[in-house]
C-alpha cells in the first residue's frame, strides 16, 4: 500500500540538506518500526520517494514523502511511533492511505505555499519600503528576472509563477509559488525581483523562508494539498 | 530550543554545516544545574572522521552514564570554520549545549594518529585554552589525552596534564571521583594534578624530569616527587562483559565515513605480527560473549535504524565463535534488510561462503594482507599466512565465482632485500595464473581477472619488536617501489595486474613523531604556528613546513627515523608497562634477524609478560 507521510523540518534542522534528509528519514522509519517495502537484491533500500526538495537554510511545515508499505497500522499510531524516534526539531504531521493508482508526490507536486520574514537586524531602516510597496510589485504584468544556469544568464518573466501574494498579518511576505517539474520558483528569486523594484540592494541573509504547504493540482485543475490526495488511516 | 554557537550567516556560507549544529539522534542532554563535570571529548579532525570512531561512542555512553558528568562532543572545525572563527574571535564549542569549551572541567582528546597533533593545537587555541600546559590557570580545563598514540605521548606531552593510558572503561571513575573531592576545597589544579598521578594509568608528563645523553638518546626519566609512579601501567579491561557497550549510538545527520552499526567483537590480537603496534599494545585478546554480541546487534540496528552493520575487531577470523555470530547476523539482519560489511576475514571455505551471502561477488574483492612477498621475509615480520594459504584461498575464491583480489603489502621492512621485494610481484603473477588454472575458458565470465597490489611505507613504532629498527630512507623506498613496479612489467600476465603504492613523505613524520621525545613539542607548536593543521589531508601537508621547523629546533629528523638504536637504549616510552615485557619485544627483535616465526597465542604462549594480569586468552585453556 502507499502511505503519504507529512512532515515539519524547523530550527537547526534547516541546515540539514536534501540527501541528508532522505537517509534520515530511512533510518527513522527502521527505528519506529514500520512496515516498509525494500527493494531485492544486495542491497536493498526502502521504496519511498519524497515530493519537492527544500532548499539548504529554508524551514518548513508541509514536507511530504511516499512510502510502499506491507502494512499500516492508524494515521495517530504511525504519527506517534515516528515522532518517538524523530529528532527535535523534526516533526511528522500526517500519515495518508493513498489511492494504489496515485503518482508519487515528486510527479504531482504543482505549487506550495511560503511565508518570508525579515530577520532581524536587516532593512532596518528600509521597513516602510519594504512593506509598503509589494501590492505595486505585483500589479506589474510583468516580472523580469535574470536566471543563471551554468552555461547562460536568461532573462525571465517569473510573474505568472506567482499564483498568489500579499503582506501576511505577521509583517512578513505570503507568497504561492508554481512549485515541480513544470515551472518552478523560488521565494528567494521573488524577494530578489522585489528589492530590485525597489531599488535597494538584496541581501540574501536578509530573509527567513518558510514553506507553509505543498499542492498538486486536484480533479477540477483547483490546489489541493498533498495530504488531501490521500485518506486518514483511522 | 537553544540558540546555536554559529549564527545563520555563518552557517549557511560554510561546507556542510551539519557538523557543527550537534542535535543527532541519541545525544545527550543534560541539565546543567543538575551536573558537577562537564567533560568535552574531542576527536581532532573533522566531523566525519570523528564521528565514525568507535571508542568515542564508547566513552561517551560511558562517561554520560555517571549522573553527576555530562560528556558533550567537539571536533576540529574544517578549514573554512577555522578561518571564520579566528577572524571572528569565535571561541570553540562544544556541540550538544553549543557552549564554549573553556568553561568545561575536563577537554578529553583521542590520539588516533599522529598526523592529529597539530589539529589538537587548533582545538586549545580556538578554545582559548593556553597551548603549553604549564602555562594554564585554575580556569582552564584539564587536558586529557587517550588512545593509541598515548603509548608514545612525548612528542606532545607538554601540551598536555594528564594522559589516560589504556582502556577508559578502568579508572575514569575513580578520575572523577577524585575531581570531584577536590573541586569540594579551593580548587587547586596543582594539587589534583598531584593526587591523580597516582591513580594507576593516569600519567602527569609535568611530574616527570626527562634528562638526556649528550647524543640525544635519554639518560633518565624520573619522577619529580617520591610518591609519583615511576611506571605507568597500562589499564585493561579483562572481563569484557564489565565494559560496557553503547546500546543507542550516535547518529549524525549527514553522510559520515562509517556510516553503520558497529559491533566490537573483542579487543586485541593473538597473531603477533612484529610490525603491528596495535598487536601488541592490546593484549591480552578478550572475547565478548556471543550473548552480548547478539543482544547488542539487535539493540544497536533498532536504536539507530543503520542500514548496515560491520564487525570490528583486529583480526576478526580469531574470534572463537565467528561461525555462530556470522549466521545470527546473516538471519536477523537479512529479515531486518540490514547489509552485514564483512571486515577482512581470513579467506578459507567459511569465509567465502558466508561473504557469498551477504555481497554481490561480481562487484567486491577478496583481500590478502601478506604484506610481504616472500616465506622468508613474512617470517621476518611474524605474519602467519603462507603462500599455500594465499594460493588456496584464491583457488576456492576463483571458483566461487570472484575475480578481483587485493593484495596489501609493505616496502621497506627491517632486513627486506630485493628478491624478497621481487617477491611482491611474482606472488601476484602466480595468482593470476591459478586463476587461469581454475578457471575454464567458458566460464570466465565476470570480465577478466584482476590482481591490485599495494604498498605503504613501513614505520617503526613503540613497543614492537621493531621499535629498535631505522627506518629507510624516502629515496630507497622509492627505488625499491619502482623495482617492484618494473617487475610487474616482466609478468606474463602483466595486464591482468596492478601495482600502486603510496610515496608520502608524510610516512616520514609519522615515523618521527612516532619515536619521537620531548624536544619535538616546540616543532610541533612551530608548524602549527605556521599555519599547520589537518596534516593527514595531503592537501594541507606541508613536508617543507615540518622540515624548516626542525631546522629551527636544531633537531636532526634522522635521529628519530634513519639511526639504528642500541638494544639498551631507554626509549621514550619505556615508562609505559603495556604488560608485554621489553626483553619480550628483544627477543622478538631477535627471531625477526634470525627469520624465525613466533607461534600465536593460541597455538602456544610465548611468555610475552600479559599473562600477569590473568585474563583473556593467556587463561583459554590450551590443549
Ligand atoms: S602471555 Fe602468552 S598467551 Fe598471553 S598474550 Fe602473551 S604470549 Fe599471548
Amino acid at each position: 500500500m502507499k502511505l503519504r507521510i507529512k512532515y515539519a523540518k524547523t530550527g537547526r534542522l534547516k541546515f540539514i540538506g536534501h540527501l541528508d534528509v532522505m537517509r534520515y528519514f530511512q533510518k527513522a522509519i527502521r527505528r519506529a518500526g514500520l512496515d516498509v517495502a525494500y527493494s531485492q537484491g544486495f542491497n536493498p533500500h526502502q521504496l519511498i520517494t519524497f515530493a519537492a526538495p527544500l532548499g539548504l537554510g529554508v524551514t518548513s511545515e508541509g514536507e511530504y514523502f511516499d512510502g510502499e508499505f506491507h502494512s499500516a497500522t492508524t494515521t495517530e499510531d504511525m504519527v506517534n511511533r515516528l515522532n518517538a524516534v524523530m529528532a527535535e526539531d523534526m516533526r511528522v504531521l500526517d500519515v495518508r492511505l493513498l489511492p494504489d493508482k496515485a503518482k508519487t508526490a515528486m510527479a504531482v507536486v504543482s505549487a506550495s505555499d511560503y511565508l518570508v520574514s525579515v530577520r532581524s537586524g536587516y532593512y532596518a531602516t528600509e521597513t516602510d519600503r519594504l512593506f509598503g510597496h509589494f501590492q505595486d510589485f505585483l500589479e506589474q504584468k510583468q516580472i523580469e528576472i535574470i536566471k543563471k544556469t551554468k552555461k547562460s544568464e536568461q532573462l525571465t518573466d517569473i510573474r505568472g509563477m506567482i499564483l498568489e501574494a500579499h503582506i501576511s498579518a505577521a509583517q512578513s511576505f505570503y507568497m504561492k509559488l508554481a512549485t515541480g517539474s513544470i515551472a518552478n520558483l523560488k521565494p528567494e528569486l521573488v524577494m530578489e525581483a522585489y528589492c530590485n523594484f525597489l531599488g535597494i540592494s538584496y541581501d540574501p541573509f536578509g530573509f527567513q523562508v518558510h514553506r507553509l504547504e505543498t499542492y498538486m493540482d486536484g480533479e477540477q485543475g483547483e490546489l489541493i494539498s498533498l495530504a488531501a490526495a490521500g485518506d486518514i488511516l483511522a | 530550543m537553544e540558540k546555536l554557537a554559529l549564527s545563520d550567516e555563518i552557517l549557511m556560507t560554510i561546507e556542510k554545516p551539519a557538523r557543527y549544529i550537534g542535535g543527532e539522534i541519541n545525544h545527550v542532554k543534560k541539565d546543567l544545574s543538575q551536573v558537577d563535570i562537564r567533560f568535552a571529548m574531542c576527536f581532532p579532525d573533522v566531523y566525519e572522521i570523528g564521528m565514525s570512531h568507535l571508542g568515542i561512542q564508547i566513552l561517551y555512553d560511558m562517561l554520560n552514564k555517571r549522573a553527576d558528568t555530562w560528556c558533550e562532543r567537539v571536533y576540529s572545525p574544517w578549514v573554512d570554520l577555522d578561518r571564520v572563527m579566528r577572524e571572528q574571535k569565535i571561541p570553540l564549542f562544544a556541540l550538544e549545549s553549543q557552549t564554549p569549551i573553556k568553561a568545561f572541567d575536563f577537554l578529553g582528546i583521542t590520539l588516533q594518529y599522529e598526523m592529529c597533533y597539530t589539529n589538537i593545537l587548533q582545538v586549545l587555541d580556538l578554545s582559548g585554552i593556553p597551548l603549553w600546559a604549564s602555562e594554564r590557570t585554575e580556569d582552564d580545563p584539564i587536558v586529557i589525552g587517550g588512545g593509541p598514540c598515548t603509548y608514545n605521548p612525548e612528542p606532545i606531552a607538554d601540551f598536555f596534564d594528564m594522559f589516560y593510558i589504556g582502556e577508559g572503561e578502568v579508572v575514569y571513575d575513580t578520575l572523577l571521583d577524585l575531581y570531584k573531592e577536590c573541586r569540594k576545597n579551593v580548587w587547586d589544579r596543582a594539587a589534583f594534578l598531584r593526587e591523580a598521578a597516582k591513580i594507576p594509568g593516569i600519567y602527569v608528563p609535568s611530574l616527570y624530569n626527562v634528562g638526556y645523553h649528550p647524543d640525544g638518546t635519554i639518560s633518565n626519566f624520573t619522577p619529580k616527587y617520591e610518591d609519583i609512579p615511576q611506571k605507568i601501567t597500562k589499564q585493561v579491561v579483562m572481563d569484557m562483559s564489565d565494559a560496557t557497550y553503547p546500546e543507542k549510538p550516535l547518529v549524525p545527520f549527514i553522510k559520515v565515513t562509517q556510516d553503520r552499526a558497529v559491533l566490537e567483537v573483542m579487543r586485541g590480537c593473538i597473531r603477533g605480527c612484529r610490525f603491528c603496534q596495535a598487536g601488541m599494545i592490546y593484549r591480552p585478546v578478550r572475547n565478548r560473549s556471543l550473548e552480548d554480541l547478539k543482544r547488542y546487534a539487535v539493540e544497536i540496528i533498532e536504536n539507530t535504524g543503520h542500514e548496515e552493520i560491520s564487525l570490528s575487531s583486529l583480526s576478526s577470523s580469531d574470534f572463537t565463535e565467528l561461525p555462530e555470530l556470522l549466521n545470527f547476523l546473516i538471519e536477523e539482519m537479512g529479515e531486518r534488510k540490514v547489509n552485514i560489511s564483512l571486515p577482512s576475514l581470513r579467506i578459507d571455505a567459511f569465509s567465502l561462503d558466508v561473504m557469498s551471502k551477504v555481497q554481490d561477488i561480481r562487484r567486491t574483492s577478496l583481500t590478502f594482507a601478506p604484506e610481504a612477498g616472500t616465506q622468508k621475509q613474512r617470517n621476518v615480520i611474524n605474519k602467519g599466512l603462507t603462500e599455500e594459504d594465499i594460493i588456496e584461498g584464491a583457488r576456492q575464491a576463483f571458483l566461487g565465482g570472484w575475480n578481483k583480489v587485493k593484495l596489501y603489502f609493505m616496502l621497506s621492512q627491517p632486513f627486506e632485500t630485493y628478491d624478497d621485494i621481487a617477491g611482491i610481484a611474482d606472488l601476484s603473477e602466480r595468482i593470476a595464473e591459478v586463476y587461469y588454472d581454475t578457471v575454464p575458458k567458458e566460464e570466465r565470465t565476470g570480465g577478466p581477472v584482476s590482481i591490485t597490489a599495494s604498498a605503504s611505507f613501513f614505520v617503526p613504532k613503540p613497543f614492537t619488536p621493531f621499535q629498535w629498527a631505522p627506518m629507510d630512507t624516502m629515496e630507497s623506498f622509492q627505488e625499491k617501489a619502482h623495482f617492484v613496479k618494473d617487475r610487474f612489467r616482466e609478468q606474463l600476465n602483466k595486464k591482468r595486474l596492478r601495482f600502486t603504492y603510496h610515496s608520502a613523505d608524510v610516512s616520514l613524520l609519522e615515523g618521527i613523531l612516532a619515536r619521537g621525545d620531548r624536544r619535538l613539542a616546540p616543532v610541533i607548536l612551530e608548524v602549527y604556528k605556521n599555519g599547520g593543521i589537518f596534516d593527514a589531508w595531503s592537501e594541507f601537508y606541508s613536508h617543507e613546513r615540518w622540515m624548516k621547523a626542525f631546522e629551527n629546533h636544531n633537531l636532526d629528523p634522522e635521529f628519530y627515523l634513519t639511526r639504528e638504536r642500541a638494544e639498551d637504549e631507554l626509549f621514550p616510552w619505556d615508562f609505559i608497562d603495556i604488560g608485554v615485557t621489553k626483553r619480550f619485544l628483544l627477543e622478538e627483535w631477535h627471531r625477526a634477524k634470525e627469520g624465525r616465526m613466533t607461534p600465536n597465542c593460541r597455538m602456544s604462549c610465548s611468555g610475552c609478560g600479559v599473562a600477569k594480569w590473568g585474563g583473556g586468552v593467556c587463561i583459554e585453556a590450551k590443549n
